[in-house]
């Protein structure tokens, strides 16, 4: 069941002042539900403290399984399942399955680290997810606070926090 | 200010942008009604792709027969064809994966239209094969599926296959890595349409909210899908090359061809993005995104692998000299001297003589004497794949086989025709999706940006000496 949120946010017109307002939100304890911005703004992963994305992990291991696959399917097509000699080369040839089982490393690796992004962000064709507002895949930087649950007096509290960080606007929204 | 880059460099955005202008300026192509030149352009390039579509036909209809191939030239235009826009291609994955592990900020003003010019000429590339096969619906002969003829393999030694495989990774791996690029623009546009243009845009954006682990991650898969381009461009066209190296031809047998190839790639694919960046920018009014700094830099590559590539003209000669092997040196000599010794003296020309231009300065931020110089490549890289193929297979061991070759108009019209495709998916492209990465030219804007040049350089004299007082 997809539960509605209620969503607290502030937008900023530039990045600094939006990583500043990430670490300050940080000191304070707040919960910071999510960070909005229209370009990968560096600083703002530490400030966030977010840990390292470990994507290129399964880069290695799709990477692996090309590998194998390609080296092993031809090796066991040319050694067992139908072995044919060419220009004197030995059946199991070695030098010559490198460069398709380069290929194929390649190939699983770049497929698989795609889906497993696209899996692991929830995105892909269709997917339609509310945003909040328009201009963030423009010129606004977002900070977000959930308040389905809270009070009012804490909600004004954030807004309070908003405006000493220097936010350009302040909504709410039922996401 | 943000990261400090040193003031010696060139602003990469000019005109004071701010973010919201980046927005429009790049979205607003995709958005207005086209203009009257867009449409005969692709009007014109609808025309050429109908002649590849026309001939190519024909050619499957008729059979292979209505090419002047022959024993001994086996390959002639087709192949020919197939490495000029292979090579082409080379250039986008260039200046998306191994400029981008260099961290060259330059890079984002091009990269996007590159990488789709790679694409597109790629598409155009694939084509040769298929038709040469002659019965282009078996072309799935070449994968290794379990089939009722044993199962019976494809020959797994063979550079061709290697080629089969090299070339659809190469295609699968740059739509991947262009079109995760792609994305975060793509809501970007989707963000400012309304209707029917938001639904569609929002199809192809995937739900993108910005978020930022999101961010993190889209990072993290383009740092690494360009780690893994970065060796799979350099092996796609090593791999082309050993099609010819493997071969006991002479003038095909050398070791210098894996090198000489990729510097080929990278010089004639440099010269097209200059030819598409040249007229992109004046037609779209993306002169601040794309300067004249971007232009020049590009100039540089040209001119480095054009000297590369003159470098390897140069060492064959003296190497079949040298060898002292009479055929080596007879394929060499018959290479300047021969039937086709117009076509050697115009890859000798457009690629070794006329890049040397570049060394001025004056001339590497010319944008006419650019334009004129990328033609100039274009053409010269088609006849360097023309001299190493149909020259040599021409003239033979066996005097009494030597044959000529011409094409006849099937074969000009498959190659006039992929031009024509080549830019129809480009006009389309320019149309559709926006040339330049919005949200990668937001990332350098402080660092790049030309109203934080004069801050860096106060910055720099502030800083700079005071040690040493």
């Amino acid at each position: 069941m997809a539960k509605f949120k209620n969503v607290l946010f502030g937008l900023y017109d530039d990045d600094e002042i939006l990583v500043d307002a990430v670490k300050e939100a940080r000191n304070q304890k707040l919960d910071i539900m999510d960070v909005f911005t229209p370009f990968p703004v560096h600083g703002l992963d530490p400030a966030l403290g977010l840990s390292e994305s470990r994507l290129h992990i399964a880069g290695f291991v799709f990477g692996l399984i090309g590998a194998i696959t390609a080296m092993g399917f031809m090796s066991w097509i040319s050694v067992s399942d139908w072995p044919i000699i060419y220009g004197g080369k030995p059946y199991w040839a070695v030098l010559s399955f490198i460069p398709i089982t380069f290929e194929l490393t390649v190939l699983f690796s770049a497929v698989g680290m795609v889906i497993v992004f696209l899996t692991i962000c929830g995105l892909g064709p269709g997917v339609t997810e509310k945003v909040l507002d328009l201009r963030i895949t423009d010129d606004k930087f977002c900070l977000a606070f959930d308040v389905s649950k809270m009070e009012e007096e804490e909600q004004s509290e954030l807004k309070k926090f908003f405006e000493q960080t220097g936010a350009s606007e302040i909504n709410t929204k039922t996401i | 200010m943000g990261s400090i880059t040193s003031p010696i460099r060139e602003p990469l955005v000019t005109g004071s942008k701010t973010y919201g202008q980046i927005t429009e300026d790049i979205c607003a192509p995709t958005e207005r009604a086209p203009s009257i030149s867009w449409v005969i352009a692709f009007m014109i390039s609808n025309v050429l792709a109908a002649v590849f579509l026309f001939t190519s036909l024909w050619t499957v209809w008729q059979g292979i027969g209505t090419w002047d191939l022959n024993r001994t030239v086996g390959w002639g235009w087709d192949i020919t064809n197939f490495v000029w826009w292979i090579g082409i291609g080379h250039a986008g994955t260039l200046i998306s994966a191994i400029l981008l592990l260099f961290r060259q900020k330059w890079r984002t003003g091009v990269n996007r239209a590159a990488e789709a010019m790679t694409i597109f000429a790629v598409v155009c590339a694939g084509q040769f094969p298929l038709i040469h096969m002659g019965r282009a619906w078996l072309a799935f002969f070449i994968f290794p599926y379990p089939n009722t003829r044993g199962p019976l393999w494809v020959n797994f030694n063979s550079p061709l296959l290697w080629d089969v495989f090299a070339i659809s990774t190469y295609a699968t791996v740059s739509i991947l890595f262009w079109y995760v690029g792609l994305i975060p623009d793509l809501a970007t546009v989707r963000d400012r349409a309304r209707g029917f243009r938001k639904k569609i845009y929002g199809i192809f954006s995937f739900g993108w909210t910005g978020s930022a682990k999101h961010w993190q991650r889209w990072e993290s898969l383009s740092l690494i899908l360009a780690g893994l381009a970065t060796p799979l461009v350099l092996s796609v066209h090593t791999i082309v090359s050993f099609d010819f190296a493997t071969s006991v031809i002479p003038g095909w047998h050398t070791t210098i061809f894996p090198p000489y190839f990729v510097a080929g790639a990278i010089f004639s694919g440099f010269a097209m993005v200059q030819t598409l960046m040249i007229i992109t920018r004046y037609a779209l009014k993306l002169e601040d995104y794309i300067t004249i700094g971007h232009i020049e830099s590009m100039n540089k590559v040209i001119l480095l692998t054009g000297t590369m590539v003159g470098v390897a003209y140069l060492t064959e000669l003296f190497v079949a000299w040298y060898s002292g092997y009479i055929y080596e040196q007879f394929a060499f000599f018959n290479r300047a001297m021969g039937p086709y010794w117009f076509a050697y003296f115009a890859m000798m020309t457009c690629n070794l003589v006329s890049p040397q231009i570049f060394w001025f300065k004056k001339m590497r931020r010319n944008i006419y004497v650019t334009f004129i110089m990328s033609i100039f490549v274009n053409i010269g890289m088609w006849f360097e794949r023309f001299v190493i193929i149909a020259t040599t297979l021409a003239r033979d061991y066996l005097p009494s086989s030597w044959s000529l070759y011409s094409p006849t108009w099937v074969e000009v019209g498959i190659f006039v025709g992929t031009i024509g495709l080549f830019f129809t998916l480009f006009l389309l492209f320019a149309r559709l999706a926006p040339v330049v990465a919005i949200a990668e030219i937001k990332h350098i804007l402080k660092s790049s940006g030309d109203q934080f040049h004069e801050e860096k350089k106060e910055y720099v004299e502030k800083h700079q000496f005071s040690e040493n007082k």
